[in-house]
């Protein structure tokens, strides 16, 4: 177990590593300036130029140049370039929001994902297995922003329901249970819009996972043995199909992370995907590497969790 | 000629889903190349797509613009049809390139193993830990917003799927006694692995291909809508929305109708996907059972 | 099943396929497996059915209880009577009641017959509670079983799962499975097929071994012709979907008639004729 542990550190460490120097050579190597501002700006006096490029270790090598953005990254003193305020502490700010929403996101696509496929498996090759495979297929080729919208003008617009922001405004709730349940309201379509495209498609892993495992010799002995049909399928099959399941969610986890970017300016959900496409937006390199890092470890966390799990559920596998 | 065509209705009768994504696929491909040849020799049918008519601003679909008209009276079924242009140009340009970069990748690291593959397989996982929208979004926009660079962005950060795939694939086909047969039988390294692992993977690499496109479509059309797709005034189907998005409370014809084509398209390719794993399966298994 | 009965062969057949006829669909079209075969098995007997691959020995064995799913498979004919009932006509409720408590069975690979996810307690648990709900799943009421097969720690085999165990003791934890349900018929299909030729050797005297102790009725199937003498009291030769030989074992194989089973015979290499090269089947087979 602290073997595991100690390889996985070390490997998520050199991933991290990876990570940092990937997202930090594609903003020095792409073409244009480094400045917020245009290179030619008359209004920028040479002087704040030269402040700007010390303060962003411009003046020095690209190797020194990338390690010196990490020790201020990791001693805290990275700041945005559009304010001025330490990246780490923006983040921050904007974490609770965009943990809340995507992990709602998460238990939402993994809840209904599990039951589309156990669905859509259950009635293998007749037309219930036609029409939630082609509700997966719809769900996958839905543009979020498209869907987003329409939902819009038909809850906000039409029945004028609050749907938009973390809370209804100008309502003075009784009680906190009902400002909970107002947040939470309006959690739930940011998420769920999250959701439809992981859903699908862990709807079709599932699908795809227990097509396998129905093929396996264990199943034709279950059935021999004389267990039911449902037994079979729900003891047997759909726990080892569980197993290629979980690595595949590891994959699914930076897919529900890029598209907070859409949704949260659609739903002006202030979290991290705002504050992601402001510094797109401004061209601000401190902000957008430590993002990117950011949301990597998280990734990162999420996959040592699918381990663990894998584990739990495979005698096979042993954590050492 | 009655043959095959009795042939195809058979085959088409038992897979609609595919009768379906192929109609709807080559359909949107003849529209592409109609709209470009006949703008081409200047002939703008129904209209001009840039053409402005500060008069006719956010009218709602009538009979003279059957898509309504936009913020500058530009007639919206006019830029659908040059969008489609650039929607399938970006979706099987962009999967061309992480296609190719896939397999190169996935195969090498199949084949050869060991700390090449490890150095291979890393660096994917490292890439696979961005939140993948994300980073093609700050890529295309440091590169600055353009149609070449949206296909470079979107291919060369698209593969990394494919190379998994594909290597797992390799790494099966290696074990089968077929493989060692050939190899102890002396076979080049490029026999190998042209005439003897690729060839293998065909039916794969099929399915990637076309589950490749839509995705492309997809993202192009998310980037257009955040405004660092293809620049206005070409009329791409993200762009549209994303131009319509302040008014979409009073022009709903803005939003609707591109996002329907999106879903379209993308759903089609889907299903084509789709069908084709289902017809490889099924030959697979009937392999299987014919012991 | 008690011991006095078992070495007289009582006279009403316990498992008689008349005329079964299985075809696959496939993509192509259907493609025939079985063309109308006819055994019977008496009470306490053993049957081989022995056969090249591909001859449709495995698809019989696995169509007695409608094992495979129809389509692909399809039941183009016959019946397959069990104490006097057709279950080829059975509706899947009531034929779960023959399956494993009437007609238990042994597969080839052991290590893909048990579930990697449960342990072997979990599994025999299972089974047991599944067919004999009169008795207690206790550890108690499985470690005969265990004892039985001739597995050394049972207790300890009980905590594993399948993938700690060797193939030998996998095929082994099989057999008990089969045993606890107390069948009345067990059908083998190549159930040393994976092992080592040692661990062949013990498995086939265990199921000789349990035949005798329990009058175990047991259809053998097989593709290993040389095995078949010691085992079993009649042999049935199958060829590409038909049965070309049939009769009790010691007349087969000294008086082939047909004239692919002498050459299945002369394939069997023997230490006391010297010979420069194995002889193969050729196209012996292809004349029907």
């Amino acid at each position: 177990m602290i073997t595991f542990l100690l390889r996985r550190l070390l490997l998520s460490t050199l991933l991290l590593f990876i990570i940092s120097l990937i997202s930090f050579f594609i903003m020095t190597l792409t073409p244009g300036s480094p400045y917020p501002w245009g290179e030619m700006n008359p209004k920028v006096s040479p002087e704040l130029k030269a402040v700007f490029r010390k303060k962003f270790h411009l003046d020095r090598p690209l190797p020194l140049q990338y390690c010196s953005m990490l020790d201020d990254l990791f001693r805290g003193k990275l700041c945005s370039i559009s304010d001025d305020l330490p990246v780490l502490r923006k983040i921050f700010d904007r974490l609770p929001a965009t943990l809340s929403l995507n992990i709602t996101a998460m238990l939402l696509f993994l809840s209904f994902g599990t039951l589309l496929g156990v669905y859509s498996a259950r009635h293998l090759g007749d037309w219930k297995d036609m029409l939630a495979s082609l509700l997966a297929f719809l769900f996958i080729a839905l543009p979020s922003f498209w869907i987003a919208y329409l939902l819009i003008l038909l809850l906000v617009d039409h029945l004028g329901i609050p749907i938009l922001g973390t809370e209804s405004y100008g309502i003075d709730f009784p009680n906190l249970l009902a400002a909970w349940l107002d947040k939470i309201w309006h959690l739930m379509f940011p998420a769920l819009i999250l959701a439809l495209t992981p859903l699908a498609i862990e709807s079709r892993y599932l699908r795809a996972s227990m097509l396998e495992e129905l093929k396996e010799a264990y199943i034709l002995t279950a059935r021999a043995r004389g267990l039911s049909e449902s037994t079979i399928f729900y003891h047997h099959a759909l726990k080892n199909s569980l197993r290629p399941l979980i690595t595949n969610i590891g994959m699914l986890l930076p897919a529900l992370m890029g598209g907070t970017v859409i949704i949260e300016s659609i739903f002006a959900y202030p979290g991290m995907g705002q504050l992601g496409y402001q510094a797109v937006l401004e061209r601000d390199y401190p902000m957008l590497l430590t993002l990117n890092f950011i949301v990597a470890t998280l990734v990162l966390l999420g996959n040592f969790i699918a381990d663990l799990l894998y584990a739990l559920i495979d005698p096979r596998v042993r954590l050492d | 000629m009655t043959t095959l065509l009795r042939r195809a209705w058979k085959f088409f009768s038992r897979y609609p889903m595919m009768a379906f994504s192929l109609s709807t696929i080559s359909s949107l491909i003849v529209i592409a190349a109609l709209t470009t040849l006949l703008s081409h020799y200047g002939i703008d049918w129904p209209r001009n797509p840039n053409e402005t008519h500060l008069n006719e601003r956010l009218l709602s679909p009538n009979w003279n613009h059957w898509l309504g008209t936009d913020h500058l009276g530009r007639d919206v079924f006019s830029r659908m049809l040059h969008g489609t242009t650039i929607s399938i140009t970006v979706g099987l340009t962009a999967m061309a390139v992480s296609l190719v970069i896939g397999v190169t990748v996935g195969t090498i690291a199949g084949y050869y193993g060991g700390k090449i593959d490890q150095l291979l397989m890393r660096s994917v996982d490292a890439l696979l830990c961005f939140p993948t929208f994300f980073l093609m979004l700050t890529t295309v926009a440091l590169l600055g917003p353009s149609l070449r660079n949206i296909i470079v962005v979107l291919g060369f950060l698209g593969w990394t799927a494919t190379s998994r795939l594909l290597r797992a694939e390799i790494l099966t086909l290696r074990e089968k006694p077929y493989f060692h047969a050939a190899r102890v039988l002396g076979e080049r390294r490029w026999k190998l692995i042209f005439l003897h692992l690729l060839p293998n993977t065909a039916g794969l690499i099929l399915v990637t291909a076309i589950l490749g496109v839509p995705e492309a479509i997809l993202a192009e059309a998310g980037l257009s809508f955040l405004g660092f797709g293809v620049q206005p005034p070409q009329a791409t189907w993200g762009n549209i929305i994303a131009d319509g998005k302040t008014y979409f409370l009073d022009a709903w014809w803005l939003i609707f109708f591109p996002g329907l084509a999106i879903l379209i398209t993308s759903l089609s390719f889907y299903l084509l996907g789709n069908s084709f794993l289902v017809i490889l399966e099924k030959n697979l298994a009937a392999n299987n059972y014919r012991r | 099943m008690t011991s006095a009965t078992s070495l007289s062969l009582s006279k009403e057949p316990l498992l008689q396929v008349v005329d079964l006829q299985l075809a696959f669909s496939t993509n192509q079209g259907v493609s025939p497996a079985v063309l109308g075969i006819s055994f019977s098995l008496n009470k306490g007997s053993t049957l081989a059915l022995v056969g090249e691959s591909g001859s449709g020995k495995s698809v019989t064995a696995l169509s007695m209880t409608r094992l495979l799913p129809s389509p692909p498979l399809l039941y183009q004919g016959g019946h397959v009577f069990f104490q006097g009932v057709d279950l080829l006509s059975l509706s899947e409720k009531k034929l779960r009641k023959y399956r494993w408590r009437r007609i238990a069975y042994v597969f080839q690979e052991a290590s893909r017959s048990l579930n990697p996810l449960y342990s072997i307690r979990s599994q025999l648990a299972e089974t047991l509670k599944l067919h004999r709900p009169d008795l207690p799943t206790s550890d108690r009421e499985i470690l005969p079983w265990l004892d039985m097969v001739g597995i050394a720690r049972p207790q300890e085999c009980l905590q594993s799962y399948p993938h700690q165990l060797s193939g030998g003791m996998q095929q082994r934890v099989m057999i008990a499975m089969a045993l606890c349900a107390q069948p009345d018929l067990l059908i083998a299909d190549e159930p040393t097929t994976a092992l080592d030729v040692t661990i062949q050797a013990q498995i086939l005297t265990l199921l000789q071994r349990l035949q005798k102790e329990l009058g175990m009725t047991l259809l053998f199937i097989t593709h290993n012709l040389a095995i078949v003498s010691s085992l079993a009291h009649h042999v049935a030769v199958m060829h590409q979907g038909r049965l070309v030989e049939y009769g009790a074992t010691e007349k087969v194989l000294r008086n082939p008639e047909h004239p692919y089973t002498r050459a299945l015979l002369a394939c069997i290499p023997r230490l006391d004729r010297k010979l420069k090269r194995l002889p193969t089947i050729g196209n012996v087979g292809k004349q029907h």
